[in-house]
C-alpha cells in the first residue's frame, strides 16, 4: 500500500456564502488505507467542505490535491473522475427504480443500456465486500440500511477509492452500525481512503485512525485516534471544556401521570401500527422510547396527542390532584389544554410543528392563535416568547421574523423544542429532539428536559442514540413492529439489551 | 346481429378518428411530465398547433398550386404545428425551469395565452382570405384517408378498423411504441425518468437536470401541438373552426392520468376517450342531455384516480417530483 503520497490533500480551502464564511482556510490530509473522522458542531462547515470534494460546491480559494496532483472539481462528474464518491446524509435514490438502475444513473458508459451486465457487476462488488443487497430489488422495498448499502455500492461501482460518508449511522440500529463498520474496515484494508462525518464520539473512537476537528468554519487540528479521548475531542470541537455526563437526578416522589392501556392504532390501509401497547409514564421521570425507525413511535405520540385515531385501548391522564380522565376521543386542542405537549421533530424537520415560511414569532403563535380579542391576533406575547427562546437557546437567526425554513437544522429544532417547553406542560413528548444537532446544543436540550422532569413533568423522549437514552432516561420502553418488546430500567440496562429488543419481534416475523 | 356488429365497428373507427388527436396530445404530455414538468398549457398548445398547422398547409397549397404534394403538405402540417407547440413550451420551460415559477399557474396562463393566439391566427387568416380557409380536396385526402391500399381495407370485419384510419393514427402508434422503448429501455430514458422522480438524485449523479427538463418539455409540447393540427385536419375537415378544439387539450391532460403515464396505455386510452367523446352522437338515450355524455371522460379519469390511489401501487404513480421546481441549493 502506498503511504507516501496522500490520497487527498486540501490546502487553504475557503468557501463563502455571501457574508458567511463557511470554511476558512482548511488544510486536510488523508492517506490510502486510512479512515478519517471529521468532527465538528452543527454549522462548523463539515458538510460544506465535503460538498466541495464531491463537486456540489466550488471552493473560492485554496487547492485540492488528489494523489498528489492538483485537481479542479467543478461538478459531481469531475469528482467521480478523481475517484471521489460521497454518500450523502439524505440518500439520493430514485424510489421506483431498482438498485441496479440507481447505480448506473448518470454513468457515461459506451453502448446501449445493459441492466443485466450492470446487475452482474453489482453482485461482484457485493461479494467482494460482503454487502447483502439484491440489484433487481426496488428501492421502496428496501430498509434504511439496504438503501445505504446501495449508496455505497453506487460509488464503488464508479470506481471510487476515496469515500466520504456524511453521518452514515444516524438512522441505523447498533447491529446495522456494526455491520457498516465491518464493511468500512474491509474497504480500508483494500486500500481505500475513507472520510466519515459523525456526531457520535464513540463511533469516532471505534472506527477511525485519525480525527480532524472543525469549529465555526475553521480548522482546529488533526489528532491520532489512539492518542486522544472523547473528552479531549469535545473540548477541541467546542473550544472550551464541557461536561459530557448528563446529570440524572432522581425526582423524589414520582406520581402516575399517564397510563396507556392496550392501545391499538391502524393506519389508512388497516395495518396495525401500534398493537396492544400498554405502559405508564410517571411525572418526574423521563421515559425513553427506543425502536427502529417506523416501529410505531410516531403513531404513539400522535395517538396520545389526539392526532391519530385510536381503534382500541385507553389513555388515562391524571392531572395533579384530580381523577384520571380518558384522552381517547378528545380533540388535540382539548388534550393540549389539559397539559399534554408534543415536540415532534420529523425527518424533514419542518414537516410537522413549524411553518417554514413564517418567522419565529409566527410559529410561536401557532400555539396561541385562539387567544387575543375577537378576530384579531395577539402578537405581543408570542413575540416575547420568541425573543426568550432566541436568547435562552442561542438560536442563530437575524430576527424573530426570519423564515425558519432558512435557518440551519439545529436552530429549527431549538425553536420547536423551546416552544413546547414554554407552554409549561405536565406531559412533554419529544421525538428526535436532537436529531442532527451537535453535542453542545444536544446537551442544552437534555438539560432542558431534565429541568422539566425535576418540575414533576412526565417526559416522553423518543430517541435514536441509545447511549443518550441510557444516560438521560429513567426507564426505557422498547418498541418493535408496533408492539412493546420490553421496558427496561435505564440505570441498569445495556445497549446490547436494547438493540436485541429493538429487532427481536421484527426478526421473528420478518424472516 | 350483423347490424349490431357493423354499428360497433363504425363506432370504433369513429372513436379512433376522435382519439388520434388525443393520442398525440397525451404522448407529448407524458414525455413532458416524465421530466417532472406539469405543463397544464396543453389546451393552448393544441390550439396553436391547430391554427398554425392549418395555416402552414394552406399557404403551402396556395404557393404550390395544383402541383402541391400530399407528402410535403402532411410534413409541413406536422412541422408547423410542432414548432408552434415547441415555442409555447419553451416559454413555459423558461418560466418554470430557469425562473422557477409555479408550474400550475404558468401552465394555466399558457392555456389561456395559447388559446388566444390560436384563435387570433385562425380568425386573422380567415378574414384575410375572404372569410374561408380550406384545403383542396386532393390534399384533404392525404390527411384524412387511409395510407393503405383499398384491398387491405376491404378485408371483412377487421379491415376497416385495422387499415382504414388516417395516416396520423399509425404515426401515433409508432410514436407511442418509440416512446415506450425510449423511456424504458434506453439510458437517456432512464436518466429522464430519474429527473422527473428525483432531480436531486439525478443532479448528484451528474445528469444535466435543466437540459433534460427543457428538452422533454419542448419536444413534448411540440408533439402535443401536432394533436391539435390532426384534429383540425381530420375531424374539423381542414377548416378553421374556433370552437372545435376547445376541451381537447384538457382531455389529453386527463388521459395522461388515466393511462398512468404509460405511453402504450395511451393508445387504447385515447381510443376509449375518443369513443366517450362521440357517444352522444351514436347512443342517444331519451332525456339524457349531451352535456352528461361529455363529462364521461372526466368521470372515468376520476374513477381511475380513486381506484389507483386505493390500490397504492408504487409503480403506478405520477413522477415523484411532478410539478415541483428544482433548485440545487434548496434544502
Amino acid at each position: 500500500m502506498e503511504h507516501n503520497v496522500c490520497a487527498i490533500e486540501l490546502k487553504g480551502i475557503t468557501k463563502r456564502f455571501g457574508e458567511v464564511v463557511a470554511n476558512d482556510g482548511i488544510d486536510l490530509q488523508l492517506n490510502r488505507g486510512e479512515i478519517l473522522s471529521l468532527l465538528g458542531e452543527n454549522g462548523s462547515g463539515k458538510t460544506t467542505l465535503m460538498n466541495m470534494l464531491s463537486g456540489i460546491y466550488f471552493p473560492d480559494e485554496g487547492q485540492i490535491f488528489v494523489n498528489g496532483e492538483p485537481v479542479s472539481i467543478r461538478s459531481p462528474k469531475d469528482a467521480f473522475a478523481c475517484g471521489i464518491g460521497m454518500i450523502h446524509q439524505h440518500y439520493k435514490l430514485v424510489d421506483v427504480f431498482t438498485a441496479a438502475e440507481n447505480i448506473v444513473l448518470g454513468l457515461e458508459e459506451p453502448g446501449k443500456l445493459d441492466i443485466r451486465a450492470a446487475e452482474e457487476k453489482v453482485r461482484t462488488i457485493c461479494e467482494k465486500y460482503g454487502f447483502d443487497i439484491d440489484p433487481g430489488q426496488k428501492i421502496y422495498d428496501m430498509s434504511v440500511s439496504q438503501k445505504q448499502t446501495v449508496e455505497i455500492v453506487k460509488v464503488l461501482y464508479r470506481g471510487a477509492d476515496i469515500l466520504i460518508l456524511d453521518e452514515p449511522t444516524a438512522v441505523l440500529t447498533p447491529q446495522e452500525t456494526d455491520k457498516l463498520f465491518e464493511v468500512l474496515r474491509a474497504m480500508k484494508a483494500d486500500g481505500k481512503a475513507i472520510v466519515i462525518i459523525t456526531h457520535k464520539l464513540h463511533e469516532v473512537m471505534a472506527l477511525s485512525d485519525k480525527v480532524s476537528v472543525l469549529r465555526k468554519g475553521k480548522y482546529i487540528g488533526t489528532v491520532k485516534t489512539s492518542e486522544t479521548s472523547p473528552q479531549a475531542l469535545t473540548d477541541m470541537m467546542v473550544g472550551h471544556a464541557v461536561t459530557l455526563n448528563i446529570d440524572r437526578p432522581r425526582y423524589e416522589t414520582p406520581v402516575e401521570r399517564l397510563e396507556v392501556k392496550g392501545l391499538t392504532v391502524l393506519d389508512g390501509e388497516g395495518v396495525k401500527k401500534l398493537d396492544n401497547v400498554s405502559f405508564t409514564a410517571l411525572g418526574g421521570e423521563i421515559l425513553g422510547v427506543a425502536g427502529i425507525a417506523g416501529s410505531g413511535q410516531k403513531e404513539l405520540l400522535e395517538a396520545i396527542s389526539g392526532l391519530c385515531l385510536v381503534s382500541q385501548g385507553e389513555i388515562l391522564y391524571t392531572p395533579d390532584g384530580q381523577a384520571p380522565a380518558n384522552l381517547v376521543g378528545k380533540t388535540p386542542m382539548q388534550i393540549r389544554k389539559a397539559g399534554v405537549a408534543m415536540a415532534f421533530v420529523p425527518e424533514d424537520r419542518l414537516g410537522m410543528g413549524l411553518v417554514g415560511s413564517m418567522g419565529m414569532t409566527g410559529n410561536m403563535m401557532l400555539r396561541s392563535w385562539k387567544k387575543g380579542p375577537g378576530v384579531f391576533l395577539n402578537r405581543k406575547d408570542p413575540n416575547e416568547l420568541a425573543l426568550r427562546v432566541w436568547k435562552e437557546l442561542e438560536v442563530v437567526t437575524p430576527s424573530t421574523d426570519f423564515p425558519v425554513r432558512r435557518m440551519s437544522g439545529g436552530n429549527v429544532q431549538k425553536v420547536l423544542v423551546g416552544r413546547e417547553i414554554a407552554s409549561a406542560p405536565s406531559v412533554l413528548m419529544t421525538a428526535y429532539a436532537v436529531r442532527g444537532l451537535d453535542i453542545n446544543t444536544s446537551y442544552t436540550i437534555y438539560n432542558l428536559l431534565t429541568e422539566q422532569k425535576m418540575k414533576g413533568v412526565a417526559v416522553i423522549y423518543v430517541g435514536e442514540d441509545l447511549d443518550v437514552l441510557l444516560e438521560l432516561c429513567d426507564r426505557i420502553l422498547v418498541l418493535c413492529g408496533g408492539k412493546v418488546s420490553g421496558v427496561l430500567d435505564a440505570r441498569s440496562a445495556t445497549k446490547e439489551q436494547i438493540g436485541l429488543l429493538m429487532t427481536r419481534l421484527g426478526g421473528k416475523e420478518g424472516a | 346481429m350483423g347490424n349490431f356488429l357493423s354499428l360497433f365497428l363504425a363506432l370504433i373507427i369513429a372513436a379512433i378518428t376522435y382519439g388520434t388527436p388525443l393520442l398525440f396530445g397525451t404522448l407529448g404530455e407524458i414525455l413532458t411530465e416524465k421530466s417532472g414538468s406539469l405543463n397544464l398549457g396543453v389546451e393552448g398548445i393544441m390550439f396553436m398547433g391547430g391554427a398554425l398547422g392549418l395555416g402552414g398547409v394552406f399557404y403551402y397549397e396556395k404557393a404550390a398550386g395544383a402541383g402541391a404534394s400530399g407528402f410535403v403538405a402532411v410534413g409541413i402540417g406536422i412541422l408547423c404545428a410542432f414548432l408552434a407547440g415547441a415555442l409555447a413550451s419553451l416559454i413555459f420551460s423558461f418560466l418554470t425551469i430557469t425562473l422557477r415559477a409555479n408550474q400550475n399557474v404558468t401552465g394555466l396562463a399558457l392555456s389561456i395565452f395559447g388559446t388566444g393566439v390560436g384563435q387570433f391566427v385562425g380568425e386573422y387568416m380567415r378574414v384575410r382570405e375572404n372569410g374561408y380557409i380550406s384545403i383542396g380536396n386532393a390534399l384533404k385526402g392525404f390527411f384524412q384517408n387511409s395510407p393503405f391500399p383499398a384491398a387491405l381495407q376491404r378485408i371483412p370485419v377487421v379491415g376497416g378498423v385495422l387499415f382504414g384510419n388516417s395516416v396520423f393514427f399509425y404515426l401515433g402508434l409508432i410514436l407511442a411504441a418509440g416512446m415506450f422503448f425510449f423511456l424504458n429501455r434506453t439510458r437517456t430514458g432512464l436518466y429522464l425518468r430519474s429527473v422527473g422522480e428525483s432531480p436531486a438524485t439525478a443532479d448528484a449523479a451528474g445528469i444535466a437536470v435543466e437540459r433534460y427538463k427543457y428538452l422533454a418539455t419542448v419536444i413534448g409540447g411540440g408533439i402535443s401541438a401536432v394533436g391539435g393540427m390532426v384534429y383540425i385536419m381530420t375531424i374539423a375537415g381542414c377548416v378553421w373552426n374556433h370552437e372545435g378544439l376547445s376541451g381537447v387539450g384538457w382531455l389529453a391532460v386527463a388521459l395522461v392520468i388515466f393511462c398512468m403515464w404509460r405511453p402504450l396505455s395511451a393508445i387504447w386510452g385515447s381510443v376509449l376517450f375518443g369513443a366517450l367523446m362521440i357517444l352522444y352522437l351514436r347512443l342517444v338515450l331519451p332525456f339524457v342531455p349531451t352535456q352528461l355524455y361529455k363529462i364521461l371522460p372526466y368521470v372515468v379519469t376520476v374513477i381511475v384516480l380513486i381506484v389507483s390511489s386505493m390500490r397504492n401501487n408504487k409503480e403506478k404513480q405520477p413522477p415523484a417530483s411532478l410539478g415541483l421546481a428544482y433548485f440545487r441549493e434548496d434544502r
